[in-house]
């Protein structure tokens, strides 16, 4: 007879309804030990899940064994933690949502904080200060990490090329407080001590950028078939020409993707432009001028320097946290889509 | 003889125009590496030479930057310490265990941890985590504060290096469990293949299959996402309430503050040789993530070297 059951071990039903039992159990012992008002149903499923976990350890040690029942706890903690990681996710965004959206209207996004004490104002300056920083970055990033990339797939030979290589893996390495300070540095060379502008940023957040954009477009020259570029080059093309009209288009979609990406992860950045573009209440469109308010900053700020209305400038800090994460997951799920519609035109 | 132009002269000055711009911009990479190293170098002098007065550092530099360096290795070590089992798990989830049609969304869903910015963790760590974590620290501090670590008393505010540390593995889990998915997908099929054959559950096949190849790539993995929290700015100055304090206790409001995080609140309001004092202290950072990054590539290139004997 415990032949028979050892033989068949716990089959699906079985984890299922042992694993319903131990929710139960959480249930029940959360409700006895705490009011209702006070239960938390985050606390109640974790219960749950580690009094199942139990359970099921329990039951398949006793019906299948030491080693399947070492295997099934295994499974539970794997299970376990990748559950434990989507728990801050969801935490973090239902908060940003909740929090942000009282602030997230009209005034917003269309007035500066000039003047504002406590309630109103909006974030238009920092708005502003992010497009036209991130965009200058990326002007800089993409010719010359394109540029680069291009020279490590197409012409990189002996020594300087392994430099190079070298060096990019070191760029991307390079916390972002540091490229900050870099830029001051730079800057504070040219124009005195307490330098703060604009374009500064942008050079901050170039150094930042550049390798993402040379390590994505190298990987996406490289997948570009040899037998293309020979092709190309048996019919007389230049090589220049080549890769200009036969490798790049071939590439075009993962690049976008990639350079996507790599504005998304730049457009959050907020140290090296709290370092080098200073942070202001006023409008300021001209980047090579004054302080800029970019948005990371002015979440920051707003969170930092709370004025005599607390409340509003908390609230001021989330809306601007909340159009922060709309701005960036619109760009990764745009690359997520651009690489999608590059790759089934291809296959065709 | 004549009117017949020469077909490889503009060909020929197209291909050296590209090849030239190319290689411009291959240059300007090791010129703007050069250039940050040079010019906080220059920055960060004032503040090194002996006999230099700093406002914010009264006994010398490196009495100002030793606490800094230690509080910035210990938060990046609590973040370590959390994030390796959890990437393992995720890796092994998403590799191993979650079916197959869904584990690439899985995958995806942990990435897009990455994409949150870092001033959006520091709202959040400060606003939701450090209350919600506060109740466990006292009882931590209760029950166990006979165990250094946990020693009291415990922070009101929940805003301690361990928050931080917690902080720090979420936003670092992203890259280590997307490495240790890589590495867990390379496992030859054979050896998994031979291990079920000799009748192994599936942990035993994990553990004598598939751990043993991936080690060193979780190394690597490892220490990349070291070098990712020993850089972090604003999550760290916007939870910890620092007090440059040199203790391993966690859950004080005595916290060891962090480099990146002192340049990011100090530098605003810094001037004169504060602010080359800081830079000193950005360079020291700088000098701290290269030797993390190099050791993580080493491992990743032997690695390489070694599969490819196989």
């Amino acid at each position: 007879m415990s032949a028979i059951v050892h033989a068949r071990g716990l089959n699906r039903g079985w984890v299922s309804s042992l694993a319903v039992g131990g929710l139960l159990v959480a249930y029940v012992v959360s409700s006895l030990t705490t009011s209702s008002e006070t239960l938390n149903i985050g606390v109640v499923a974790a219960e749950g899940f580690f009094f199942a976990w139990v359970l099921i350890v329990l039951a398949s040690l006793a019906v299948e064994g030491r080693r399947k029942a070492v295997s099934r706890a295994m499974a539970g903690l794997v299970y376990g933690a990748f559950a434990l990681a989507v728990v801050p996710l969801l935490s973090l965004i239902s908060t940003v949502v909740t929090l942000g959206l009282p602030r997230f209207d009209g005034d917003f996004f269309g007035s500066s904080m000039r003047n504002v004490v406590g309630a109103g104002g909006g974030a238009l300056h920092a708005i502003v200060g992010t497009l036209e920083i991130t965009s200058m970055a990326a002007l800089i990033s993409i010719p010359v990490g394109l540029l680069t990339s291009i020279y490590l797939v197409e012409y990189a030979k002996g020594k300087f090329a392994r430099a190079v290589t070298t060096m990019v893996d070191v760029m991307t390495g390079i916390p972002s407080i540091v490229a900050g300070l870099f830029a001051f540095a730079l800057f504070s060379l040219f124009f005195g001590p307490g330098i703060r502008m604009g374009f500064a940023g942008a050079v901050a957040l170039s150094v930042l950028m550049i390798p993402v954009v040379v390590r994505s477009s190298e990987e996406m020259l490289r997948l570009v078939p040899n037998e293309l570029r020979e092709a190309s080059l048996a019919l007389g093309v230049p090589k220049w020409r080549t890769i200009l009209r036969v490798v790049l288009p071939t590439a075009m979609g993962g690049i976008v993707t990639g350079v996507m990406i790599s504005v998304a992860r730049v457009i959050g950045e907020t140290a090296p432009l709290l370092i080098v573009a200073g942070f202001t209440q006023s409008m300021n469109y001209n980047p090579f001028n004054e302080r800029m308010m970019t948005l990371p900053v002015f979440v920051y700020y707003s969170y930092s320097s709370q004025g005599a209305d607390a409340q509003a400038y908390i609230d001021r800090a989330w809306a601007g946290a909340l159009t922060l994460i709309i701005i960036v997951m619109i760009l990764n799920l745009g690359a997520r889509l651009v690489s999608r519609v590059f790759r089934t035109s291809g296959s065709r | 003889m004549n009117a017949v132009p020469s077909p490889t002269t503009p060909r020929r000055r197209g291909d050296a125009l590209f090849r030239g711009l190319s290689r411009g911009a291959g240059l300007s990479i090791l010129i703007v590496l050069a250039a940050v190293a040079l010019f906080l170098i220059v920055e960060a002098i004032p503040a090194l030479i002996p006999g230099a007065v700093i406002d914010s550092a009264p006994n010398g530099f490196f009495a100002y930057v030793g606490p800094l360096v230690y509080g910035t290795l210990f938060a990046a070590l609590i973040a370590l310490v959390i994030a390796t089992p959890l990437s393992i798990g995720i890796g092994l989830f998403i590799s191993h265990y979650a079916p197959r049609r869904i584990a690439a969304i899985l995958g995806y869903t942990i990435d897009l941890l990455a994409a949150i910015p870092s001033v959006v963790y520091g709202l959040w760590g400060i606003q939701v985590l450090a209350p919600a974590v506060q109740p466990t620290y006292q009882w931590l501090a209760e029950n166990w504060g006979f165990i250094p670590l946990f020693a009291g008393p415990v922070s009101g505010t929940g805003r301690t290096i361990l928050t931080v540390g917690i902080v720090l593995a979420i936003m670092v889990l992203p890259i280590m469990s997307a490495l240790a998915r890589e590495v867990f997908l390379q496992t030859p099929k054979l050896h998994e293949e031979a291990a079920f054959a000799l009748g192994a559950t599936q942990w035993e096949m994990i553990r004598i299959a598939v751990l043993p190849f991936a080690r060193s790539g979780l190394l690597s993995a490892a220490m990349l996402g070291l070098g990712r929290a020993l850089g972090e700015t604003m999550a760290v100055a916007m939870v910890l309430s620092p007090a440059a304090a040199v203790t391993i206790h966690l859950l004080t409001s005595e916290n060891p503050s962090t480099i990146a995080s002192t340049i990011a609140l100090d530098f605003p309001e810094a001037s004169g040789l504060d602010v080359n004092a800081l830079i000193a202290a950005g360079l020291v950072l700088f000098v701290i993530t290269m030797i993390v990054n190099t050791l993580a590539r080493g491992i990743v290139t032997r690695q390489r070297e070694k599969m490819g004997e196989n």
